[in-house]
C-alpha cells in the first residue's frame, strides 16, 4: 500500500510553501484586491514562471520540467493555500492540459515551450450565460477557420494571450485555439465576487482560430478536460480549506468570552470537528483523483468527480464557517476570512458547479455498473 | 502512488488466503451480517482455536502470548482477507481486542498464565465492564463499589451495554473504590469471573428490538485482592489502555452502503429521481473519503510509520451514513416501507432492521459528540470542555 506522495514530492510542497509564505502573502494578495488596475501579481507570476512551475506537467521535449501530475498536485495544494492571485490554474490545469490532451504535434511544439517560458498565459473560454453551457446550445460558433460569439466569464480573460474556446461547429462543438492578441477579439474586464482572480468578457468578431482535436470532439474533450483540471482544482480548494481550519483553530485558542478561550465551547469545537472531517475526506479523495489521473486510470471520471465534490463542500463549509468562529472581526475587509470566502465560491462554478459534477458523478457509477 | 502490497506484504496475503480457503467458506448473499446464538458461538470458539493454532490470531502481539510477532499492516491484511470469508469472528473481538491487552499490560504473570492462552485459544470469553446508568459518556463516573474486606473485595452495583455478558467467562470490571477522592482517582480495576454467585446478566431490550448487550448487576460479589489490575486508585489509567484501544475494536457498519441503495435505487425505478442521485453523489463521496482514508492510514502502517489522527473520522462518518441511507431507502417505499417482516421486505428488510440499529451505532464506542471532542481537543488541540467535577471529591458531585 502506497497511497500517499512520494518524500520528493513531499519535499517540493514543502518548497513551494517556503516560498509561497515570503513572496505571496495576505499583504500580496491584497495588492491585487485593492487595485483595480491590477489584473494579476507580476512580481509574484515572474518568480513563479521562473522556477519553472508552469512546466511542471509538461515533457522535457516541450520545454517542461518533465515531473508529472502529482507534482503539479501539490503544488496546486500550496497555491490554493496561499490565494495565489495569478493565472496559473488557467494556463496549466486547463490551457497546457487541454493542449497535452488533444493539441496535435505542431501545436505542442510551437506553444507548450511559450507557456513554460512565460510567453503564453492561457486561459479556457465556455461558459456564455447563466448555468453550466450546453455544448448543444452554444451561440460562440466556428466556421473552421474563425470563431464568432461572446464568452463571460473568463477566467483570466484579461490578462491571457491565448485562449481555447468551446464553440459550435455545424451541429457539435469543437475546441479552438485562438490568440487573444490578434485580429477579431475584444475584452473587457469585468466584477466578480473573487478580484483577486480577474475576469473578462470576451468578444470574438471573425477571430481566427485553429481546431484541438477534431471537429466536433469538443464536448468529449471538453469534458475530459475538466475531469484533468477539477482534480488539480480540488487540491488548491484543498489548500485553502485546510488554512482555514487553521485560522479558526488558533483564533478559537486566542479568542477569549467569558473568561475562556471560545474553542473550549463545545459549538465551535465541533464545528471545528466537522471541518476537520470534511478536509480529511476532501484530502483522501483528492488523493484518489491525483492517482486516478497520474496514471490514465479508467476510475478517473468518479475520481475526479469525487474530488470535485469533497473539496467544493470543504472549501465552502471551512471558508464560511471560519468567518462565523472569528465573529465580527471575520467580516470586516481587514481580516483575511473573505478572501477564503471569495475564492471558494470561484473554485467551486468555475469548472461546473456541485450540481453539475453530482450527476456526473452518479453517471459515471451508472456507466462503471451497466459494464 | 499504487495500491499494491509490497512482495512482504503480498506473500503474507498468500499465506493467509490459503489458510482461509482451507477453513472456511466465502462469504455470499446468504451469509447473514451479524450471527447470533449458541450454534454461531461454538463455530466461533471453534474458529479461533484453528486461527490460533495456525499463527493468526493477534497477529501484532508478541510470540511469547501466542501472537506472531507480526506487524500492523500483516493484521490489516488478515482482517480484510478474513472479511471475505463466512468467518464468526464477534465474541472474540472485544476480550482480545481490548480486555486482555489490558491484562498483559497491567496483570501478574500468573494472571498472564492463566488467561492469556485460554483467550487466545477461544477457550474463554472476555467481556468488558466499564459503562454504567450514570456513567456513560463520563465513564469514569462509575460508581459500582468495590470495599475491601479482609483479602478481598466486596462488589456491589450495576453495570450497562455489556457486550456478551451472558456468554462471557470473565470481564475486566472498572469499580469505585475511594469515593471521597475526585472521580478519576477513586477508581480500581478487576478481574471478575463471571460465572460466579452473586453476577447476574440481564439482556437489555434494545430500542431496535434485539437483545444483544446486557445488564450486568453484582450482588455482594468477592474477588481476591489477587485479582486486581494496577494499584488501588489507578483505575482510570488502567481503562485508558483498554479504551485506546476501543476505536480499533469498534468496526465500521454492517448496514446497507451507498453501492446497496444504488442498486436498490435502480431496481425500483427510482435511480432517475434528481434528489435521489443527488444524495447518492454525497454519499459516494463521504464513503470513498473514509475507505481511502484507511488506505492513507495503512500506507502510514506499511512504511514502518506512525499513523495521523485521520483516521479518527470514521465512526462518525459511517453511523450516521447508514442512519440516512436507511431513511432514504424506506420513504423511497413509501407507505410500504413501514413493514419490517425479514421474509417479504425487500432485501429481507435489511434497511428496516439497519434503521432501527443506526441509533445505536452512532451511540456505541463513543457518541457522534464525544468523538468530536476528541477531535478537537485531541487532535486539534483546543481547550477542553468545562469540568466543574474536577478536584472535588466523587461523593459531594451532583447527580442526576
Amino acid at each position: 500500500m502506497n497511497f500517499d506522495f512520494s518524500e520528493d514530492q513531499k519535499f517540493l510542497a514543502g518548497e513551494a510553501r517556503k516560498f509561497l509564505s515570503g513572496q505571496c502573502t495576505s499583504a500580496h494578495v491584497r495588492e491585487v484586491l485593492d487595485n483595480e488596475d491590477k489584473s494579476y501579481h507580476e512580481a509574484l507570476w515572474k518568480q513563479v514562471v521562473e522556477m519553472g512551475w508552469l512546466g511542471t506537467a509538461i515533457p522535457e521535449a516541450y520545454g517542461g520540467l518533465g515531473l508529472g501530475m502529482l507534482e503539479l498536485c501539490v503544488i496546486a495544494e500550496e497555491m490554493g493555500r496561499a490565494l495565489a492571485p495569478v493565472p496559473f490554474a488557467s494556463t496549466t490545469y486547463f490551457f497546457t492540459e487541454a493542449l497535452k490532451l488533444a493539441g496535435s504535434e505542431d501545436q505542442k511544439k510551437d506553444i507548450l515551450p511559450k507557456v513554460v517560458s512565460g510567453e503564453v498565459v492561457g486561459c479556457v473560454a465556455a461558459s456564455e450565460g447563466v448555468g453550466f453551457p450546453d455544448p448543444s446550445k452554444l451561440s460562440v460558433s466556428f466556421d473552421g477557420s474563425k470563431v464568432s460569439g461572446k464568452k463571460v466569464p473568463v477566467t483570466d480573460g484579461d490578462v491571457a494571450t491565448h485562449a481555447i474556446v468551446l464553440a459550435k461547429e455545424g451541429s457539435g462543438a469543437s475546441l479552438v485555439l485562438v490568440d487573444l492578441t490578434g485580429e477579431g477579439v475584444s475584452r473587457k474586464k469585468v466584477d466578480t465576487l473573487e478580484p483577486t482572480r480577474s475576469h473578462a468578457e470576451i468578444t470574438f468578431d471573425g477571430a481566427p482560430g485553429t481546431r484541438i482535436g477534431a471537429a466536433g470532439e469538443g464536448e468529449t474533450l471538453y469534458n475530459t478536460l475538466l475531469d484533468h483540471a477539477a482534480v488539480l482544482l480540488a487540491f488548491e480548494q484543498l489548500g485553502g480549506a485546510d488554512r482555514c481550519l487553521e485560522m479558526a483553530t488558533d483564533f478559537a485558542k486566542e479568542r477569549y468570552a467569558f473568561g475562556r478561550p471560545i474553542g473550549g465551547n463545545q459549538a465551535i469545537k465541533h464545528k471545528l470537528a466537522e471541518m476537520y472531517v470534511k478536509n480529511q475526506v476532501a484530502r483522501s479523495n483528492c488523493y484518489y483523483g491525483a492517482w486516478a489521473l497520474s496514471t490514465g486510470a479508467s476510475e478517473l471520471p468518479e475520481a475526479a468527480a469525487a474530488a470535485r465534490l469533497a473539496a467544493s463542500e470543504a472549501y465552502w463549509f471551512a471558508s464560511k464557517e471560519n468567518i462565523q468562529t472569528h465573529g465580527g472581526m471575520g467580516f470586516t475587509w481587514e481580516v483575511d476570512c473573505h478572501l477564503f470566502y471569495r475564492r471558494a465560491k470561484l473554485l467551486a462554478v468555475q469548472a461546473g458547479s456541485p450540481k453539475v459534477w453530482k450527476e456526473k458523478l452518479v453517471s459515471a457509477l451508472e456507466r462503471k455498473n451497466a459494464a | 502512488m499504487d495500491f499494491n502490497d509490497t512482495p512482504e506484504e503480498a506473500e503474507f496475503r498468500a499465506e493467509a488466503r490459503s489458510f482461509l480457503e482451507k477453513h472456511l467458506k466465502l462469504k455470499d448473499d446468504n451469509t447473514p451480517r451479524r450471527g447470533a446464538g449458541a450454534d454461531f458461538l461454538k463455530r466461533a470458539k471453534e474458529w479461533q482455536k484453528i486461527k490460533a493454532e495456525g499463527g493468526f490470531a493477534q497477529i501484532t502481539w508478541p510470540k511469547e502470548w501466542g501472537g506472531r510477532g507480526g506487524t500492523p499492516m500483516q493484521q490489516i491484511i488478515w482482517n480484510q482477507e478474513e472479511a471475505k470469508f463466512d468467518a464468526p469472528t464477534g465474541p472474540f473481538t472485544i476480550g482480545l481486542g481490548m480486555c486482555v491487552p489490558t491484562v498483559i499490560a497491567f496483570g501478574s504473570d500468573e494472571h498472564k498464565k492463566r488467561y492469556v492462552e485460554k483467550a487466545l485459544m477461544g477457550e474463554e470469553i472476555w467481556c468488558q465492564l466499564f459503562s454504567e446508568p450514570a456513567a456513560g459518556s463520563d465513564v469514569a463516573g462509575v460508581k459500582t463499589r468495590a470495599i475491601k474486606d479482609g483479602d478481598d473485595w466486596v462488589i456491589n452495583g450495576q453495570k450497562v451495554w455489556t457486550t456478551g455478558a451472558h456468554y462471557s467467562d470473565y470481564g475486566i470490571l472498572l469499580t469505585r473504590t475511594d469515593p471521597s477522592a475526585p472521580k478519576h482517582k477513586g477508581l480500581t480495576m478487576f478481574i471478575v469471573d463471571m460465572k460466579q454467585k452473586g453476577v447476574e446478566a440481564r439482556p437489555i431490550h434494545q430500542a431496535s428490538g434485539g437483545r444483544e448487550f446486557n445488564e450486568v448487576y453484582f450482588t455482594d460479589v468477592r474477588i481476591p485482592d489477587s485479582d486486581r489490575l494496577g494499584d488501588v486508585g489507578q483505575g482510570w489509567k488502567v481503562a485508558l489502555v483498554t479504551l485506546m484501544n476501543e476505536r480499533l475494536a469498534v468496526g465500521g457498519s454492517p448496514g446497507p452502503d451507498w453501492s446497496e441503495i444504488m442498486a436498490y435505487a435502480r431496481e425500483t425505478g427510482t435511480l432517475t429521481d434528481q434528489a435521489f442521485r443527488e444524495k447518492l453523489a454525497d454519499w459516494y463521496v463521504a464513503a470513498q473519503g473514509y475507505s481511502l482514508t484507511k488506505l492513507r492510514t495503512q500506507t502510514a502502517l506499511s512504511r514502518g510509520e506512525t499513523p495521523g489522527p485521520e483516521n479518527s473520522i470514521g465512526k462518525v462518518i459511517t453511523a450516521n451514513q447508514l442512519q440516512d441511507i436507511c431513511n432514504s431507502a424506506i420513504e423511497m417505499q413509501d407507505h410500504y416501507g413501514i413493514m419490517n417482516d425479514t421474509e417479504t421486505m425487500p432485501k429481507n428488510a435489511l434497511f428496516q432492521q439497519s434503521f432501527m440499529w443506526a441509533p445505536g451505532l452512532r451511540i456505541a464506542g463513543g457518541t457522534d459528540e464525544i468523538l468530536k471532542n476528541i477531535i478537537g481537543e485531541r487532535v486539534l488541540g483546543l481547550p477542553q470542555d468545562v469540568r466543574v467535577d474536577k478536584d472535588v471529591p466523587f461523593e459531594d458531585l451532583k447527580q442526576g
